[in-house]
C-alpha cells in the first residue's frame, strides 16, 4: 500500500454542493421572465464572460485577505496597471492586432497577458513592501493607508498616460460574434471566458495539488501555525500578493478589451464588485470566488435587461440574501 | 538527536503585561519534563516564546550547542522544535493526510513513520481523507501530536495534551509520549492532569507568576503531597 492509498477504500467526505447550483437556479428563475431563448443565451454568455473576468481580478483580492488578513483597497490600482499594459502592448503590435489571424491574435493576447503579470506582479511587490508592510494587522490603517496608495497610483497613471481615455479595440479576430440560432454570443466574450477558466483551473490545482498550494490554504486558516511548522510565512505573503496584483493585471487586460477603453480610474470603479464577490464567495475561497463572480455578473445581466434601474442594486440585494443564507458566505473558510 | 533545552533568565512582555519574568530551567536531553503551575503561571507563553512565537524581551534559549532565542519560529522549528499547541491548530479544511503533508518539510510521508504513527491513532487511518475540521476533539489532537512527529525532531513542546479528552483516548496519548521519547525526543509538556504527568514525567519544573518555583525529578515531587498543595494549589483538578 502506497501512502497515497491509506483509506482510499473510504468514502470521501461529502462535498456541499448547493452554491455551486445557484447560477443554475438564478437562469432558471430568470429564463422565463426573459421569455425569448435567444436573449437568454446572449444574457447568460455575457454574464459567464463577466463573471470569468471579474473572477480573475477578484481571485487574487480573497487569497492575499484570507491569507495576509490585509483589507486592501488599492487591488484596483493593479486592475488599471494591467488595462494600460494592454495598450502598451497594444500599440507596437498593431499589424498583429489588425490581423484577422486567429494564432496572431492569440499570441497577442498570450503576449499581453504575460507582460501585465510581470508588471503588476512587480508593481504588486512594490505596493506590498512600501504600503502593506507598516500596517500588518491594523485594519483601519489599512483602508487609509491602501485608499491612499491606490489614489498615489491613481494619478501617477494619469501622469503618465494624461487624462484622455485611450480606446483599445480588440483583435480582429475576436471581434463579431458568434451565431447559435437567433442567439448572438460575441467572440470576445468567449475568449474572455475561456481564459477566466484557465486560470481557475490553474488556480484550483495550484492550490490543490502542489505544497506551496497547501501551503496558502493552510495560511489562510491558521499563519502562525503553519510558520511553526518550519515555512517562511512572509516570503509566502508576498508571493501570494504579488499573485493577486497578477491576477488582477489579467483581469484588467480582460476587462479594458471587453470595454474597449484604457482610463486611470477604470479599477476603482471596478473594486466594489471585487469586494462584493469575494464577500458573497467567503473570505479566502477560490471557488466560492468563482460562483460569486458568475453570480454577480449573472444578476448584473438579467437584471440589466428585465429592469436596468434593479440592476444598480441588484448586486447589493444579492450579497445581503447570500449573508443571510449563509452568514460567512458561500464557501466559509477556517474561522473567517 | 535528542538536544538538551536550557533557559536563561527568559523574560517575555505581551503588550504592557510582564508574563515570564526570569524563566530558567533546562530540559534534559532524551527525556520528558513536566511543565506544571496553575492556570496563568506563564506555561503556555513559556513554550510560545521557547517556539519563537513570543519574542524574548531578555534572556536566553539554548537547544543543545545553538541559541535559538530571537529567532523565527520557522527557524526554530528548522532547527528541530515541533509544537503541539493547546489549541490543536489543526488546518480544519485540509484533510488529515494534507495536514501532515505539510508538517513533512524534507520530502514526502514516509510510510514507514505512519505506520508508526498510526500504531498509536488508528482512527487517523480511518480518517485519511477526510476533512480535519470534521473529527472529535481527540482525533484533532491525534493529528496536532501526529504532525508534531511526522518527522524526527530534537524537541517537542507540547501543550495540554489531554485537555477535555475522553480517559480512553488519553491511555493511548500516554503510550505514545513514552514511545517518542524511546525513539530519542526531548519533550518539554504542559499537563494539568496530574496523573498523566505522573506517568509520563522523568523531571518536574514548576511555574508560578512567570517564574520556575520548582525544579526535580518528577517520582519525588509526586511523593511529596504538601508540596504539590503548595506548589500547585488544591484546586489541581485532576489530582484525579
Amino acid at each position: 500500500m502506497t501512502v497515497g492509498d491509506f483509506g482510499a477504500a473510504l468514502p470521501r467526505p461529502r462535498r456541499d454542493l448547493l452554491p455551486i447550483f445557484a447560477p443554475l437556479i438564478v437562469a432558471a428563475i430568470a429564463a422565463p421572465f426573459i421569455g425569448s431563448a435567444s436573449s437568454f443565451v446572449t444574457l447568460t454568455a455575457a454574464g459567464l464572460a463577466m463573471g470569468m473576468m471579474i473572477f480573475t481580478m477578484a481571485s487574487g483580492l480573497t487569497l492575499a485577505f484570507g491569507m495576509m488578513d490585509v483589507l486592501n483597497f488599492g487591488h484596483g490600482a493593479f486592475i488599471s496597471l494591467g488595462a494600460y499594459v494592454a495598450a502598451l502592448a497594444f500599440a507596437p503590435l498593431t499589424s498583429w492586432a489588425q490581423a484577422d489571424s486567429w494564432p496572431l491574435n492569440l499570441a497577442l493576447l498570450a503576449l499581453t497577458l504575460a507582460a501585465a503579470v510581470v508588471v503588476c506582479g512587480l508593481f504588486g511587490l512594490v505596493f506590498e513592501r512600501l504600503v502593506i508592510v507598516p500596517v500588518y494587522g491594523q485594519h483601519l490603517k489599512q483602508i487609509l493607508a491602501t485608499i491612499g496608495g491606490s489614489i498615489v497610483a491613481e494619478q501617477l497613471l494619469y501622469a503618465l498616460f494624461g487624462p484622455d481615455v485611450i480606446a483599445l479595440a480588440p483583435p480582429a479576430s475576436f471581434r463579431g460574434a458568434f451565431l447559435i440560432g437567433d442567439a448572438a454570443i460575441e467572440k470576445y466574450r468567449v475568449v474572455a471566458t475561456l481564459v477566466g477558466l484557465v486560470v481557475f483551473v490553474g488556480l484550483t490545482l495550484a492550490l490543490n495539488r502542489t505544497k506551496i498550494g497547501l501551503l496558502i490554504r493552510a495560511g489562510v486558516q491558521d499563519r502562525e501555525m503553519v510558520e511553526a511548522l518550519g515555512y517562511r510565512v512572509d516570503r509566502l505573503f508576498v508571493g501570494v500578493f504579488m499573485a493577486g496584483a497578477a491576477l488582477a493585471g489579467v483581469g484588467g487586460v480582460l476587462w479594458a478589451l471587453y470595454r474597449q477603453q484604457v482610463h486611470a480610474s477604470m479599477g476603482g470603479e471596478l473594486l466594489v464588485l471585487c469586494f462584493v464577490v469575494i464577500i458573497i464567495g467567503g473570505l479566502g475561497s477560490v471557488g466560492g470566488c468563482f460562483i460569486g463572480a458568475i453570480l454577480v455578473a449573472l444578476i448584473d445581466n438579467y437584471a440589466g435587461f428585465l429592469a436596468p434601474k434593479l440592476a444598480l442594486v441588484a448586486n447589493i440585494g444579492l450579497m445581503v440574501g447570500v449573508l443571510l443564507w449563509r452568514p460567512r458566505g458561500l464557501y466559509p473558510v477556517g474561522g473567517r | 538527536m535528542t538536544a538538551r533545552l536550557a533557559l536563561d533568565g527568559v523574560h517575555t512582555h505581551i503588550g504592557r503585561y510582564h508574563i515570564l519574568q526570569g524563566v530558567d530551567f533546562d530540559a534534559p536531553a532524551g527525556a520528558t519534563t513536566m511543565l506544571l503551575g496553575r492556570n496563568g503561571a506563564g506555561k503556555t507563553t513559556c513554550l510560545r516564546t521557547i517556539m519563537g512565537l513570543w519574542r524574548p524581551s531578555r534572556g536566553t534559549i539554548a537547544l543543545g550547542d545553538s541559541a535559538i532565542s530571537g529567532l523565527r519560529a520557522s527557524a526554530i522549528a528548522r532547527a528541530g522544535v515541533a509544537y503541539v499547541p493547546e489549541t490543536m491548530a489543526v488546518f480544519a479544511d485540509l484533510t488529515v493526510r494534507e495536514n501532515l503533508t505539510l508538517a513533512a518539510r524534507d520530502g514526502p510521508l514516509d510510510e514507514a513513520r505512519l505506520q508508526w504513527i498510526f500504531g498509536f491513532f488508528p482512527t487517523l487511518r480511518r480518517f485519511w481523507l477526510s476533512r480535519a475540521g470534521s473529527l472529535s476533539g481527540g482525533q484533532k489532537q491525534m493529528v496536532s501530536i501526529a504532525r508534531a512527529i511526522v518527522e524526527p525532531r530534537r524537541l517537542l513542546l507540547i501543550d495540554e495534551p489531554t485537555k477535555g479528552l475522553a480517559p480512553a483516548i488519553v491511555g493511548g496519548l500516554i503510550d505514545c509520549l513514552k514511545e517518542i521519547k524511546r525513539v530519542g525526543a526531548t519533550l518539554v509538556v504542559v499537563e494539568q492532569n496530574f496523573r498523566v504527568a505522573r506517568e509520563v514525567g522523568d523531571w518536574v519544573r514548576v511555574m508560578d507568576n512567570g517564574r520556575i518555583v520548582h525544579a526535580g525529578p518528577m517520582a519525588e515531587f509526586a511523593d511529596d503531597a504538601a508540596l504539590q498543595a503548595r506548589l500547585l494549589g488544591l484546586s489541581l483538578d485532576s489530582r484525579q
